[in-house]
């Protein structure tokens, strides 16, 4: 009936054929590589247009898996996991595009990129938790690859500290599972009926279980203060690398925490709903602050992700149809706009200039020199500053306005977040391209730098005019999100926040 | 097959093939390849034995799961076929990488002696009687003790064999010890006969004392703490393929013999009253093997080291699988033991190729392996993923099966579930050293001069890459190996 179960399959499928192209050319590999990403993206967009939001979670496959444990392996979609499904095909396409050059094991790279990805569109289409894990750690191992060997500055450490941090979290996510599945007569994975074993367990062990498991996903989410490997993991990753933790495996956390911790433990969210507000408005405030301070300019870009993160997890601890909404909506948008930054500054000026220093780059004055990346990261800028016109407004601003029903005081918090983010992203415009040394006339010519390439054009554009049309239309999304919180397992936790 | 059919000589049949096996190449090695060059006397002692592998997995696959044999000294059940055949899976395995040996002395005497380990190993699955077990297990040991001293060219190696025989012999004598108590105690050598002694009159001092006797010996056959200290310096010493069957098909047929004597013989004293019985003894086991066995790990420098401190933690998580094996049944305890031995065999696979070509023993040895040979790198990924309990592989299914069935014992109440909590941790610890070794093989540049072509013998390579896809294949659908138990 759909073709979106394929888009793992054909993810999978591409990566083995990467690997295999790339022992003969290092171009075959790219091209395969593209084609992959498009078809998924492709799959994702005709599913989009067939989707409808008012039919609620759409089971794809449902076959049983591993009968002793009553494991099924059911994929399902609904207007949540679509919306991540298409962020997923645009970000893996512009990864694809910004990686063009690699040309060291060209094939491997690739291979691993798609792995990557088959996993984030495994998890995203999961409907049995235990399904949802299998892709979930499938996703980390290519990542430790990717930092480690095409990475830049410290990179394995990077690496070795990125993917402990997220297996960390995955081990918690495990044992909470584990321990509800269990605890409910293990008998099955499925979301629903978890939930429903749930509802017996005891106030302890709800606390427990959904402590674990909120912890676990929003360690990957970059929780404060549990966000210290994404800066580190993100500045080390190769740029395609970068784009896709920060812009979609990020949001594998974030997606955890709504799919997974909030229905199955009503209770035990209720209980510790103030502890995650506080942290998010913190970590909103506290990375943007910090991303004031930097003197790389990718770590910039990558504390600026453990702020705008903030943002979701504040939309979750909300806890309404608006703030939640918004969450997803956040998602989305920070998904492309993180891409965006990456890209411009990991490829378009880094691997030019070969210095991420800002105080390097305030002298070369880079918007003479590439005219172009600093009209994309001005515009990423306005986008990740929440502009109006670009995805991040009408995002943010549904999780303040719902933030505010739930906690006016987080949201005048945030709120001030917003202003910091703001600063940070002006003054590293400013100081990147816009620099201080002004060159006279008579002055020494600088070198030209490469010119920016065709791929790296097509991928800029794609993210810009997503955030643009989302910006622009919110309710392209709103309309696939906003229904399909209505459905009861969302329920039980929203009026639980009080709406 | 009904039970009654079933005669003593149809049931070990397997175990009759690979005994004549064993005479077959011991004989033809002195009679038709005397003349022969090493490298051919190697491949027509390996082919031999392999087709005698072969011959006892067809013979033990038919006899099938034919019930009590014997009056009951032997039991042929689900878990005993399915041990049975994947002891011979194993140790086909081993004898196809032996090809891939460094070049030891005496070709036959050492596939006749994998054999022969392999006969008593096959014995031990299906004891259903002190003395049998006993038996099979001296068999399987001795065996292994001479296998681990084989290679007379590096004191190691003698150092590995003397280790293990002389540990090996003071746990028989415990273990032959704690039987003896249990025989007096009870009056039976046959585990139905002993369940039914022990469940009138509880847990006496006398049979605390058997408890621990019997547990501190299987705690030294399957190398958890504190009876682990043997197994870094055989693993290390031994030739790596002596050291491949060791860690894989001798760990599986222990806790084969180990699950049965401890449930259906022991059960009944499982938590005594009054006195605790034998599980808070595996569970102190458990938690010393998980702690000592991923923290040890962290500290290695030396491949072979770094995998018997991975055994011991992985001891730790199988003894798990033993406790809960009482409401569970076998079945996680197998998947586990058995893919656990799969990945292990393949490990040590690539070490033995590896330690042919003169790379090792250190990990940073294994640097720019990649590019000598991406085949070992691609395997060596797979095996080690699956060491580390990382999905699809079947390591990932194995640590579910037996955490989840743990789990189900009691919740966070029981030691077991408290232990499953600490293992899921400490699988983050385990995924650091595995990745030092993956990052070494994968990562590391070397430079161009240093990175000759490595070459993998056929034999070995069709081992390895059939490990490799069996992982896979059993990660992707557990339900094959787990539907022999339903």
């Amino acid at each position: 009936m759909n073709a979106l179960p394929c888009t793992i399959y054909v993810s999978f499928a591409g990566a083995l054929l990467a690997l295999i192209a790339g022992a003969r050319s290092a171009t075959l590999a790219r091209v395969v590589a593209l084609a992959t990403a498009v078809t998924a993206l492709v799959m994702t967009l005709v599913a989009a247009v067939h989707f409808v939001p008012a039919a609620g979670l759409q089971t794809l496959v449902d076959r049983p898996w591993v009968d002793s444990l009553g494991v099924r392996y059911h994929l399902a979609v609904d207007g949540i996991s679509l919306t991540l499904l298409v962020l997923t095909g645009i970000a893996a396409t512009a990864g694809v595009l910004f990686s063009w050059n690699i040309g060291e094991r060209t094939g491997e790279f690739f291979a691993l990129f798609l792995a990557l990805i088959g996993g984030v569109y495994g998890v995203f289409l999961s409907a049995d938790v235990f399904v949802f894990f299998v892709f979930y750690e499938i996703a980390i191992v290519p990542k430790y690859f990717l930092v480690a060997r095409w990475g830049s500055t410290n990179r394995e450490y990077g690496a070795m500290k990125l993917v402990l941090y997220s297996f960390a979290g995955s081990a918690l996510v495990l044992a909470g599972l584990l321990w509800a599945y269990a605890a409910g007569g293990g008998k099955s994975f499925a979301v629903s009926d978890l939930a429903a074993a749930a509802v017996h367990f005891s106030r302890l062990q709800q606390l427990g279980m959904f402590g674990l498991v909120f912890l676990g996903f929003a360690v990957l989410a970059g929780m404060f203060p549990f966000h210290t490997w994404a800066p580190t993991g993100h500045v080390a990753a190769p740029t395609a690398a970068s784009m896709l933790l920060a812009g979609v495996v990020m949001k594998l956390g974030a997606y955890g925490c709504l799919r997974v911790a909030l229905p199955l433990f009503p209770v035990g969210f209720a209980y510790w709903q103030p502890v995650i507000g506080w942290l998010a408005v913190v970590g909103i405030v506290y990375a943007g602050v910090i991303a004031l301070v930097q003197d790389d300019f990718k770590f910039v870009i990558g504390y600026s992700s453990v702020s705008h993160m903030g943002f979701v997890l504040l939309g979750l601890a909300a806890a309404n149809g608006r703030a939640v909404s918004g969450a997803v909506l956040q998602m989305f948008s920070h998904g492309i706009i993180a891409g965006l930054l990456f890209a411009v500054v990991g490829r378009m000026v880094y691997d030019r200039t070969h210095t991420r220093k800002l105080a390097d780059l305030r002298k070369m004055a880079l918007y003479r020199r590439l005219p172009f990346a600093a009209g994309v990261f001005v515009l990423a800028g306005l986008a990740s500053m929440g502009l109006p016109g670009f995805s991040g407004f009408p995002a943010e601003f549904a999780i303040l306005i719902g933030t505010w029903k739930t906690s006016p005081l987080w949201a005048a918090i945030a709120a001030l977040g917003v202003l910091v983010a703001a600063a940070f992203t002006l003054r590293v415009i400013q100081v990147s391209f816009f620099g201080t040394v002004t060159v006279t006339p008579q002055g020494p010519e600088l070198p030209p730098l490469p010119p920016i390439t065709l791929a790296e054009r097509a991928g800029a554009l794609l993210l810009i005019a997503t955030t643009v049309l989302i910006g622009l239309k919110p309710d392209l999304l709103l309309d696939w999100i906003v229904p399909s919180l209505q459905s009861p397992l969302f329920q039980s936790v929203l009026k639980g926040g009080g709406s | 097959m009904t039970a009654g059919g079933t005669n003593l000589a149809s049931a070990l049949a397997g175990e009759a093939a690979l005994v004549a096996g064993a005479l077959v190449v011991l004989a033809f090695d002195l009679t038709g390849a005397r003349n022969w060059s090493a490298a051919a006397r190697w491949r027509a002692a390996t082919a031999l034995g392999g087709v005698a592998v072969l011959v006892a997995l067809t013979l033990v696959w038919r006899v099938g799961a034919a019930g009590p044999v014997a009056g009951g000294s032997f039991m042929l059940d689900a878990l005993g076929t399915a041990s049975r055949a994947g002891i011979l899976v194993l140790a086909g395995l081993t004898l196809a990488l032996t090809n891939g040996a460094r070049r030891l002395r005496h070709p036959a005497e050492f596939v006749a002696l994998v054999l022969l380990a392999t006969t008593g190993l096959l014995v031990m699955a299906v004891a259903q009687q002190l003395l049998l077990a006993f038996l099979a297990l001296e068999l399987a040991s001795l065996s292994l003790y001479v296998l681990a001293g084989f290679d007379r060219s590096r004191p190691e190696s003698a150092e590995a064999g003397l280790k293990y025989f002389l540990l090996g012999g003071v746990s028989a004598a415990f273990l032959l010890f704690g039987f003896s108590l249990l025989y007096g105690l009870t009056g039976s050598i046959e585990f139905t006969g002993i369940a039914a002694g022990l469940a009138q009159p509880g847990l006496s001092p006398l049979l605390a004392v058997a408890l621990v006797m019997i547990l501190a010996a299987f705690g030294f056959k399957v190398a958890a703490a504190p009876f682990h200290l043997w197994a870094p310096d055989v693993y290390e010493g031994a030739p790596p393929v002596a050291a491949a069957l060791v860690a894989s098909a001798s760990k599986l047929a222990g806790f084969t013999l180990l699950v049965r004597l401890l449930w259906p013989g022991l059960g009944a004293v499982a938590a005594g009253s009054g006195l605790p019985g034998w599980l808070p003894v595996v569970a102190l086991i458990s938690a010393a093997s998980l702690l000592l066995g991923n923290f040890g790990a962290l500290a290695q420098s030396n491949l072979r080291r770094l995998l018997a401190y991975s055994a011991i933690a992985h001891a730790g998580a199988l003894l798990l699988g033993v406790m809960a094996a009482g409401a569970a049944g076998p079945g996680p305890l197998f998947y586990y033991a058995s893919t656990y031995g799969l990945a292990t065999v393949g490990a040590f696979g690539v070490v033995t190729v590896l330690d042919h070509a003169g790379v090792g023993p250190g990990i940073t040895d294994l640097a720019g392996l990649h590019r000598r040979s991406p085949l070992l790198a691609g395997c060596l990924l797979v095996f080690v993923l699956s060491l580390a309990g990382i999905p699809p592989l079947a390591g990932f299914v194995g640590k579910l099966l037996v955490f989840a069935a743990a789990l189900r014992l009691g919740g966070l109440h029981s030691a077991a579930g408290g232990l499953a909590f600490a293992a899921i941790f400490l699988s983050a610890v385990a995924l650091y050293y595995y990745l030092g070794v993956l990052k070494a093989a994968l990562v590391t540049a070397t430079k161009p001069e240093q990175e000759t072509r490595l070459a993998v013998p056929a034999s070995s390579a069709v081992a390895l890459v059939g490990a490799a896809v069996l992982l896979i294949l059993l990660g992707l659908f557990p339900s094959v190996l787990l539907g022999i138990f339903s």
